[in-house]
């Protein structure tokens, strides 16, 4: 089995469709609540797509702008402008 | 139960910090510059050594010798601490964005008569390696200078120099793509006429006392360089071509200004604190201001033309009026 | 002429001519004078350019995204002060966190801010140069915004009002003090692993998430905003210090023996740093969302592990301590809330048995060791206490010459029994709380015997004030103690009966009744 990357994020409109989006794209993907923040695990490899970001959001979105809503990552990160990626080795 | 606590009058129990209200002689409430900045630094009991270089405490007065009654008194006038610093560079880096973004729209750097984009070419886009001299030597203030006045006052300095390096990468890019960029590198490393500014910025990358760094970098080079290119060039391109070189280095020239007044600052509370100081401050003053003059007299040459040298001598005599304003003998 | 626009760069591509384009080797110095520092570890880089950046920030984009953080942040301390936020925490009780955070987290961050900006001007390559700096004036925001988180809370609460005196001088933030004074004191490369990585990477979520988002269940909006605002930043440290690491053991297999102690030694260092963050969750936080336990499962032992199976490929093996860290997670937390309510006349915040649901909790929580080591000792303190007789012990604490924490942790195969190791260095005999620690001394002892321990300046002499004789056969040294860490006597003591306890319960009295 493979180790789970994770991400956490302040609780907000923004995150609730970021969320959203990594459940979509992320089969797998388990959602965990906590006081003012959410939790996402996914094992071995997590992608965060911009246009599935866009979509739940309305918007234009650059991925750069989880920085403002980040609490936590766990994995190698990888960023391009379209695809931010978390992964472990498998 | 709904509680309205702001119907609530409590006295409080004091109303700052036991080492902000010594510092200011009663306890009264402090501003937020003095609560991040003021006292914080440790002075005392550190634990260890360094092993890179025994002979210092991890913060040691020593490390340069200027003496200061209170290393507090390098104040920043600009009260930054990284709230306000950050918000002043965001809302720079909106308007630079706007900027950048209506040249690229409208095609102006294209447009650009083609004997003002070499100057652009050959003297701006280059200094971006001086701003990224200046970020490294900003970072050795940040790491080796006494209280936290000075430390983040340096640190955010590097930061800023880190993005001038970055806005003049930009403007390359928007005038003549990558090629801009490899062809003033290879002028930096090469050419005769970064030779000598080259030369100083890697001297002062090995200096050791950080007071004599903030001298060499802050006050003398960039003391000339900024009214130089930045503000004289400038005017002078954008009298035969335009506002678009302005529009793309206006963040350079914002900062400039703001940063003298720290710069200044500083170096009135050193030189205001004993003779000794104004006295070893003007002699870095004035051995690093003749050799900056020696080192961008060639780009100076290439910017002005016949008209260098009385350009380079004006900014001469306005550097020298600042600094005998702020208290030293340039 | 107009000449065609050119082409859009990649995010990769502009970040590169952004950073490491702007980096020349010098030739008018040696590189070996302008960077002195990155040789003398034994670390061996080959090629500066195979460093892979993680996050590719511009500092245009930088200044943007913190400005936007820094707005909404103030916006919102600004507000929970003007409407007497303090007052609508769960219970006074709360507040001894705040207290103890202040002492022990500001400070810290100052010297990770010291700490960076010397790697941003020593580290040769641009790429780490620049994340470095970064994250230099990111410690400076969170040192900054701490305070000012907790600057309101001074104005009515005792214990807050002298950190920054008691930052140098007070022995239970001495074990902080020097986590972080032997980090910076260390050569460039192993401050990365011990801060970018040890801490930041396997360590600091233990601190920020669980902790913060309790301090949010606790009605703590300040702290919690200021908690989550810093872990944004946090995340781009992490993958620094990960980045870090792999780039150490890919440039040559020689630098896996010293980086594998270095992380040995620094997961050890940040654990028992991380006690007192345990007692805060378990103790300290009148309503809790999880157990440290808990916490050091999800935040430790999973996500370690997902981190040390993955550098596995590298020859880097599960730091020698996990195991007992494993073990030790059920008894941290409980030995340290005694360990300071012992000593609860020399600290400035005040400990309290907790109540009787709240021993339900913890028992619940810890069925392995709770009751059958800690509750009877806990119940009996009760007791003592309604009796008038409140436990305290006066006695001058021995501290590990390593972590400098006071000796009090078991043996790891024994609950019932204190762990005490020692080392003779140069004939004289050193004390510690574990192997690990005293594998660490035994390494570098010429570092570690000039540890500042308090107790022993106190016995000296050397916290009496000018003047007194402290050779003197009377000589108390304890008498001098209080002046020395400008401790205020009404922020010692047990919670039950202080002035915090009052003055809250008439402050929150004030607005429900006319």
């Amino acid at each position: 089995m493979s180790s789970n990357t994770f991400i956490a994020f302040q609780k907000n409109e923004d995150t609730r469709c970021i969320v959203e989006a990594i459940v979509d794209d992320n089969p797998g993907a388990v959602v965990v609540d906590q006081p003012a923040m959410v939790k996402v695990d996914v094992p071995g490899r997590m992608v965060i797509k911009r246009t599935t970001v866009e979509e739940k959001l309305g918007r234009e979105f650059d991925l750069q702008e989880l920085q403002v809503h980040l609490i936590t990552i766990s994995g190698h990160l990888d960023e391009t402008d379209d695809e931010f990626c978390l992964s472990w080795e498998q | 139960m709904h509680i309205d606590l702001r119907t609530i009058t409590i006295t409080p129990l004091r109303q700052t910090f036991g080492h902000l209200a010594r510092r200011m002689g009663a306890d009264k409430p402090a501003s937020r510059y003095f609560e991040a900045t003021m006292d914080l630094q440790p002075v005392e009991n550190f634990h260890y050594r360094p092993t890179w270089d025994p002979a210092y405490e991890i913060f040691d007065k020593t490390r340069t010798c200027i003496t200061m009654q209170d290393w507090y008194a390098l104040k920043d006038p600009r009260q930054y601490y990284y709230g306000p610093w950050t918000l002043a560079r965001g809302r720079m880096q909106e308007t630079a964005e706007a900027d950048f973004d209506l040249v690229e729209e409208m095609g102006l750097a294209q447009a650009y008569a083609a004997e003002g984009r070499a100057l652009v070419n050959e003297v701006f886009v280059p200094l971006r390696h001086a701003a990224w001299a200046s970020n490294i030597n900003n970072s050795f203030i940040g790491s080796y200078s006494y209280g936290i006045a000075m430390s983040q006052a340096a640190t955010f300095a590097s930061m800023d120099q880190l993005g001038v390096a970055q806005y003049l990468t930009r403007l390359g890019l928007a005038f003549d793509g990558t090629e801009s960029l490899a062809a003033a590198k290879d002028a930096w490393l090469q050419h005769p006429r970064w030779q000598e500014l080259r030369r100083y910025v890697e001297d002062v990358m090995v200096l050791k006392d950080w007071f004599e760094v903030f001298i060499a970098q802050n006050v003398a080079l960039e003391g000339l360089l900024y009214p130089l290119f930045f503000e004289r060039l400038n005017e002078r391109l954008n009298a035969t071509h335009g506002p678009v070189l302005s529009l793309l280095t206006r963040f350079q020239r914002e900062w400039f200004t703001e940063s003298s007044k720290w710069v200044d600052a500083v170096i009135k509370s050193a030189a205001a604190d004993n003779p000794g100081n104004k006295a070893q401050l003007s002699t870095w003053l004035r051995e690093w201001r003749d050799r900056a003059v020696t080192a961008l007299d060639p780009v100076v040459a290439r910017a002005f033309g016949n008209d260098g040298p009385a350009q380079l001598g004006e900014a001469v005599a306005q550097f020298n009026a600042r600094f005998t304003k702020a208290g030293l003998a340039p | 002429m107009t000449t065609a626009p050119p082409k859009k760069l990649s995010l990769k591509e502009r970040y590169t001519l952004m950073t490491r384009d702007l980096a020349w080797d010098t030739t008018y110095q040696p590189m070996s004078k302008v960077y002195p520092q990155v040789g003398y570890e034994g670390i061996k880089i080959h090629d500066w350019n195979r460093w892979e950046d993680p996050f590719r920030l511009t500092m245009d984009a930088y200044w943007k995204y913190q400005a936007e953080k820094e707005r909404k942040l103030y916006a919102i301390l600004d507000a929970f002060n003007q409407n007497n936020g303090h007052l609508t925490v769960t219970d006074a009780r709360y507040i001894n966190v705040l207290k103890l955070y202040l002492g022990s987290t500001p400070p810290l961050e100052l010297m990770a801010a010291r700490g960076f900006t010397n790697m941003g001007r020593q580290m040769v390559g641009a790429g780490p140069r620049v994340a470095c700096l970064m994250q230099a004036v990111d410690e400076y925001r969170h040192f900054q915004t701490q305070i000012h988180s907790v600057s309101n809370y001074n104005k009515y609460y005792n214990g807050l009002d002298e950190f920054a005196h008691q930052q140098s001088r007070m022995w239970y933030l001495s074990d902080g003090k020097s986590f972080f004074d032997d980090a910076i004191t260390a050569g460039p490369f192993e401050f990365m692993v011990a801060i970018g990585f040890a801490f930041e990477y396997v360590l600091t979520n233990i601190l920020f998430v669980p902790f913060i988002s309790g301090a949010a269940y606790n009605g703590d909006l300040a702290a919690m905003t200021v908690g989550f605002s810093a872990q944004s930043d946090e995340a781009r440290h992490m993958t620094l210090g990960l980045e870090c690491i792999k780039f150490l053991l890919e440039q040559d297999p020689d630098n896996l023996p010293i980086v594998q102690r270095w992380i040995d030694k620094w997961t050890w260092r940040g654990t028992r740093k991380l006690g007192a963050v345990g007692m805060m969750m378990d103790y300290m936080l009148p309503k809790r969302i999880m157990s440290f336990k808990e916490a050091w499962e999800i935040y430790f032992e999973q996500n370690g592990s997902a981190l040390f199976n993955d550098l596995a490929r590298y020859g880097i093996k599960v730091p020698a301590c996990f195991s007992q860290t494993v073990v030790e997670k059920e008894h941290v937390s409980h030995q340290s809330w005694i360990g300071f309510y012992m000593k609860s006349r020399a600290m400035s915040f005040h400990t309290w048995v907790p109540g009787p649901e709240e021993l339900d909790w913890l028992s619940e929580k810890y069925p392995n060791t709770f009751d059958r080591f800690y509750r009877p000792t806990l119940e009996h303190w009760d007791k003592m206490e309604k009796q008038g007789k409140r436990f305290v012990n006066n006695t001058q604490p021995m501290n590990c010459q390593c972590c400098l924490n006071t000796i009090k942790y078991n043996e790891p195969d024994d609950p019932m029994s204190t762990c005490f190791r020692e080392s003779v260095y140069k004939g004289e005999k050193f004390h510690f709380c574990s192997d690990h620690c005293k594998a660490i001394f035994d390494h570098e002892p010429e570092k570690y015997v000039q540890a500042y321990i308090s107790s022993h300046q106190a016995l000296q002499g050397n916290c009496a004030p000018e003047g007194v004789d402290v050779t003197a056969n009377d000589f108390d040294p304890a008498r001098y103690m209080n002046d020395f860490w400008r401790l205020d006597p009404r922020a010692t003591g047990d919670f039950n009966g202080s002035d915090d306890q009052k003055n809250f319960a008439a402050w929150r009295a004030q607005a429900t009744t006319n």
